[in-house]
């Protein structure tokens, strides 16, 4: 009866999250669900090992990388609010959300937000641009051993010569969201909201 | 105090005597008298009723009920090639194939997404969610709501399961698995005759239905035509060490396993001297080729029991069929496929040993309502000529898994401890440079 009640999360606590990432309160539930199936340690927080056991993520070439993404600065332990706040940077964009209070600051899964995640998975250093190391470290993993160095070099630097306008040999931010200018396929429907699906 | 002592002496004797008479005794002749049915018709109506309140109670507090089988998000099934090519559309350019788009990267990141949310592994390797509460503790994740009536109810419940039946049960288990190392040694004693074999299989049989009704299990088995028969495999889908006594009690098998110490290792060596079944030590277990060559030659005699093998290596939750071992396919032989779907309202059978040892199991599973479960027994089938042992091995498990409404899954069940390989990594890496550089192979 109620044996888990220390670990269900509170109402407000819902609410604040619900707030900050916009998913509904049926969706929070879940992904608590989902949360604490992770976390072996029953400690609250996920580690990378916790990520690491999910088979499909383990052989995604850049699952270190998007594994990453959820652990702030230096830390090796994520909690609940912080796993959500980083999974509603995939939340599919509503279109009733775009009518609102332009006070209000900007929800973390704007096309904006959604692309800026992208370009941080490839800018490791966080000096707000791409470097030629930085692109080859990202292809290397994506492409394993199939590709020689040399070719692999030749397709950075073609990929660097299109989108650099400044010509600074680097790719900042507006340079990447003027190249990588596509249909931004939302992460998926979720089931309890009704959603358009956007290509924006 | 005497007196008190003789009451409760008498008591036992009343109580071990309607034990025997109403549960054993029939249980080893194969007779029911109808008192389970009975039961399970009264257990049936009153989780529909705690069902219909629950429901009730939840949408009067309008709390949203959490949908469990949905899967939480919509996946696309397509293709790596169809989908990046889909990313690119929204360029300006004319698109020269085999070429690296920056935008690339969002199938991969998207993919990682999809699988931190939810995945189809993981899940296999925990109790399944219910869709409706079961008036057991343990299964009581996300019903919070509890009206009086339900709670009542729900005390009475734990009362009849620990005080009643749990004490029940392990009287029946402790009979039938003495009964069975005992048997089974007098039988070892005589020569080897056909009359030793009817003997032994009969001891065999009486002792399993006994711990059958020892778990409170009832069984439905389906197409019995299709029966292992002697100089075969039988392969079933694994869900916990009770599917032995599942299937035995429909037939008789020749067991396959390692060398157990303590109450197990009497067992074994019991049953063994009663007729062969097949034991390896340890050590044998890691030389592949003597554990296939000793199993053909148990195969190859036709006289021998069928043996019986669990290709996954592992429990695995009773809602998917993981990647068989194609080692039982090498062997050569029929191949009789068994599917076992457990139902998981009157109990929860998957036996998860990173969470329970054997004996916590054991009690888990004589405190739950029941265990019921349905058997079919498939088709034989053998392998092609043109199929490897891999492909046939598939065979058989999408047709194990298509009779149980199990979902067909390739990852191997020993991902419950071990690491995935980094081959499918690979895979997936070759696929991507095949697409960045086009149709040279470099």
């Amino acid at each position: 009866m109620g044996s888990r009640a220390s670990t269900l999360l509170r109402d407000e606590e819902i609410e604040e999250i619900k707030k900050e990432t916009g998913f509904s309160h049926s969706q929070i539930t879940r992904l608590y669900s989902r949360f604490t199936s992770l976390d072996k340690g029953e400690n609250g927080t996920l580690c990378r090992e916790d990520f690491q056991r999910i088979p499909e993520l383990a052989i995604n070439p850049l699952g270190d990388r998007i594994i990453n993404a959820f652990f702030p600065e230096g830390e090796d332990q994520v909690n609940f609010r912080g796993f959500m706040r980083t999974l509603a940077h995939f939340r599919p964009i509503d279109d009733h959300e775009k009518n609102k209070d332009p006070n209000v600051s900007e929800p973390l899964n704007s096309r904006n937000n959604k692309l800026l995640f992208a370009f941080r998975l490839y800018d490791l250093d966080k000096d707000d641009k791409i470097s030629r190391d930085e692109l080859l470290q990202v292809l290397r993993m994506m492409v394993g051993v199939n590709i020689s160095d040399d070719q692999l070099g030749s397709i950075a630097d073609r990929t660097i010569q299109e989108a650099d306008q400044d010509g600074d040999s680097f790719i900042s931010f507006t340079e990447f969201i003027k190249t990588a200018n596509t249909s931004l396929e939302p992460w998926a429907r979720l089931p309890g909201t009704t959603l358009h699906h956007c290509h924006c | 105090m005497e007196d008190f002592g003789k009451i409760v002496f008498s008591a036992f004797i009343v109580w071990f005597t309607l034990v025997v008479g109403l549960i054993m005794l029939p249980a080893m002749f194969g007779i029911s008298l109808g008192i389970t049915e009975v039961y399970m018709k009264v257990l049936v109506k009153t989780l529909e009723w705690a069902t219909l309140r629950i429901q009730r109670g939840s949408k009067e507090q309008q709390k949203p009920t959490t949908l469990v089988s949905n899967g939480i998000i919509l996946r696309d099934d397509s293709s790596m090639e169809k989908e990046i090519t889909d990313l690119r559309k929204g360029r300006s350019r004319p698109q020269i194939n085999g070429e690296f788009e920056l935008s690339d990267i969002f199938y991969f990141s998207k993919k990682g997404f999809e699988s931190i949310v939810e995945d189809e592994v993981t899940h296999r390797f925990t109790s399944e969610e219910l869709v409706s509460w079961n008036l057991l503790t343990r299964s009581n994740n996300n019903f919070q709501y509890l009206s009086l009536r339900i709670s009542i109810i729900w005390v009475l419940g734990v009362f009849i399961r620990y005080c009643i039946l749990l004490p029940l049960r392990v009287t029946l288990a402790t009979i039938g698995l003495s009964w069975l190392v005992i048997g089974a040694s007098l039988v070892g004693l005589l020569p080897n005759s056909s009359v030793k074999n009817w003997l032994s299989e009969l001891v065999h049989l009486m002792c399993y239905r006994i711990c059958a009704r020892g778990l409170s299990a009832t069984i439905y088995y389906h197409n019995k035509e299709n029966r292992p028969r002697k100089g075969g495999i039988c392969v079933a889908n694994h869900t916990s060490p009770i599917d032995i006594v599942i299937l035995a009690n429909d037939g008789c098998y020749a067991m396959v396993g390692q060398v157990h110490g303590g109450l197990l290792g009497i067992i074994q060596r019991a049953i063994v001297k009663a007729c062969p079944h097949v034991w390896f030590e340890r050590s044998e277990m890691k030389d592949r080729n003597l554990v296939t060559k000793r199993l053909r030659n148990h195969v190859a005699d036709k006289t021998k029991l069928p043996i019986l093998i669990f290709p996954e290596g592992t429990c695995v939750n009773n809602t998917s069929v993981m990647m068989f071992k194609k080692g039982s396919f090498e062997i050569g032989g029929t191949i009789y496929p068994v599917a076992i779907k457990y139902d998981p309202r009157f109990g929860d059978a998957f036996w998860n040993s990173a969470k329970y040892n054997m004996v916590s199991y054991l009690i888990r599973m004589m405190t739950s309502w029941a265990i019921v479960c349905n058997v079919w027994y498939l088709p034989s089938m053998t392998r092609q000529e043109e199929e490897s042992a891999v492909q046939f091995a598939n065979r058989v498990k999408a047709a194990i898994a298509r009779q149980g409404g199990l979902v067909d899954l390739s990852w191997d069940g020993g991902l419950k401890r071990a690491k995935v390989k980094d081959a499918y990594k690979e895979e997936q890496q070759k696929s991507y440079s095949k697409m960045i550089v086009g149709d040279d192979s470099s």
